[in-house]
């Protein structure tokens, strides 16, 4: 199990994957936006998304859960 | 002069502006979001006035809210620092119908620049050269490729009403010129509200070098220096100088004479700036786009001439002559700038958070514009600039080690910033030598 978690405090711009699907080791799953920059947030492993934890225009603060990969 | 100006803007920016006007004896007010309350520029303005929640569709671009502040404080005109709506053409024109000044160019002249490709095509009309591109908009990728066929691989795909480098890719052939058009479209679209996309042939030992003019009231365009703006990250800007070591005389006169053709095309009206490309193999150059408005590096060119360009602003706005004669005009020394960005060195990803020690640098020929202080939050709704690092050497020699001391005497704490990385980019032998493009912090963070 992986777990993927914000390294800043940003908005959630996009949410690109969804939960159950399956992903690779550097896919997209959100898109994060801080300093007016997007910050993609990608798989860093393979495997299915059992829990996606962000919604867009959702605020994440530095450390919060984004995703996990099992 | 007017007595009161009302500065649209936040930041270091704003605490620069404030500190001309109060220097000339006139009444300057902040306007500020919730976010910014505790920031320096709000407690060193006369009078400050909130205007809406941090997001800045509610507050730094809401025009209703800011004539609202000026209203109220009775300001008299309004000078928009840099980026928000500072060229906005719909802000400028709505500043003046409600009967105040507006510190910047006319409306009209705004509004010829803003487009990158009307832009372009005025300048090719001009006789300032441009490079190899379009002059419409793309509309679809088969015009897209038909079009870069035409001008070229390697090409640059640009929003035609961006700026700061943002949805900017380059294409080395057709499939990547595929790849990146969409993306490119679609970040037009959401950050700029125009998806109108515009091709330009790439040029790949490139330096981005820009010239600082002035437009006065009597129709003269003044050209003062150019600045070398070519260590960038992502497009966009880390550090400056002035003058060029990459530009020879004979070239940099070229590029004067140029950036006065295109300011006199226009009719142009106080401070703004052209920025060219400049090829350095073939030590040519190219316009790219002219902007409207107070440059954030301008304190290169304060720091060489100097002449208080803010200052030259308000004089121009008020129809007043300028406090220098243009045949004075003269370059002494070097001067560099840094941009303090909350950002870590190594992937130059964001880091907001709260400043907890915050020391500036003091010594001859150090300038710091600083927007914070300790016990400030930098928030994730403004760009990442905590402040320019400015200093003034003598020579270039001389500028690179008051840069590498001050860098070193710089003490931010609680949050990551790229001082590390400045500190690194001083000691480069390719920044040292001078001889570099605008791939040199690609080559220092492979």
């Amino acid at each position: 199990m992986a777990e993927v978690r914000a390294e800043m405090v940003a908005n959630v711009w996009k949410v690109v994957a969804a939960e159950g699907e399956s992903v690779t080791d550097g896919d997209t799953l959100v898109i994060l936006e801080s300093m007016k920059m997007e910050i993609p947030v990608l798989a860093e492993d393979a495997g299915t998304i059992t829990r996606l934890a962000v919604a867009e225009g959702d605020v994440v603060q530095e450390g919060d859960l984004i995703a996990v990969i099992e | 002069m007017f007595a009161c100006v009302l500065v649209a803007n936040r930041g270091e920016i704003a605490r620069r502006v404030i500190r001309t006007a109060r220097k000339m004896g006139i009444r300057a007010v902040a306007v500020y979001s919730e976010a910014d309350a505790d920031l320096p520029y709000v407690a060193e303005a006369d009078e400050a006035v909130l205007i809406g929640p941090p997001a800045p569709v509610s507050s730094y671009l809401d025009i209703a809210a800011i004539l609202a502040a000026a209203a109220t404080t009775g300001a008299q005109a309004v000078h928009p620092g840099y980026g928000f709506l500072a060229e906005n053409p719909d802000f400028a024109a709505a500043v003046l119908a409600a009967g105040l000044t507006w510190v910047g160019p006319s409306p009209d002249s705004m509004t010829q620049m803003g487009d990158k490709i009307n832009a372009r095509n005025l300048m090719e009309q001009a006789g300032v050269p441009v490079s190899p591109g379009t002059h419409e908009p793309v509309a679809d990728l088969t015009t897209a490729l038909a079009a870069a066929e035409q001008i070229g691989y390697p090409v640059m795909i640009k929003a035609s009403a961006g700026g700061g480098g943002i949805g900017m890719t380059a294409a080395a052939d057709p499939e990547q010129l595929a790849a990146g058009f969409e993306t490119a479209r679609t970040r037009a679209e959401r950050f700029f509200g125009n998806p109108a996309i515009l091709l330009e042939r790439y040029v790949e030992r490139a330096r981005h070098v820009e010239v600082q003019i002035l437009g006065l009231p009597d129709g003269r365009v003044l050209a003062l220096g150019e600045r070398d703006c070519s260590v960038q990250r992502r497009h966009q800007k880390v550090a400056e100088e002035t003058p060029s070591p990459g530009v020879s005389p004979h070239l940099r006169a070229r590029m004067l004479d140029a950036a006065v053709q295109a300011g006199e095309a226009v009719a142009y009206l106080g401070a703004g700036t052209v920025e060219c490309l400049v090829d350095v193999t073939a030590q040519d150059f190219t316009f790219l786009e002219m902007n409207t408005r107070l440059q954030v590096e301008h304190p290169v060119t304060e720091l060489v001439t100097g002449i208080d360009l803010v200052e030259q602003q308000f004089l121009i706005a008020a129809g007043e002559p300028i406090s220098f004669n243009p045949a004075d005009l003269a370059s002494r020394g070097h001067a560099i700038e840094l941009r303090v960005y909350a950002e870590d060195s190594k992937r130059f990803l964001p880091s907001p958070g709260l400043i907890e020690e915050w020391s500036e640098p003091v010594g001859p020929g150090i300038r710091v514009d600083s927007g914070y202080k300790a016990g400030n939050r930098v928030t994730p709704y403004y760009d990442p600039l905590l402040a320019k690092l400015c200093v003034h050497g003598a020579d270039r020699a001389q500028a690179l080690d008051r840069a590498a001391a001050a860098v070193a005497a710089f003490n931010i704490s609680g949050l990551k910033t790229n001082l590390q990385f400045h500190a690194e980019l001083l000691e480069s032998a390719e920044f040292r030598s001078g001889d570099y493009d605008t791939s040199l912090v690609s080559r220092l963070r492979p």
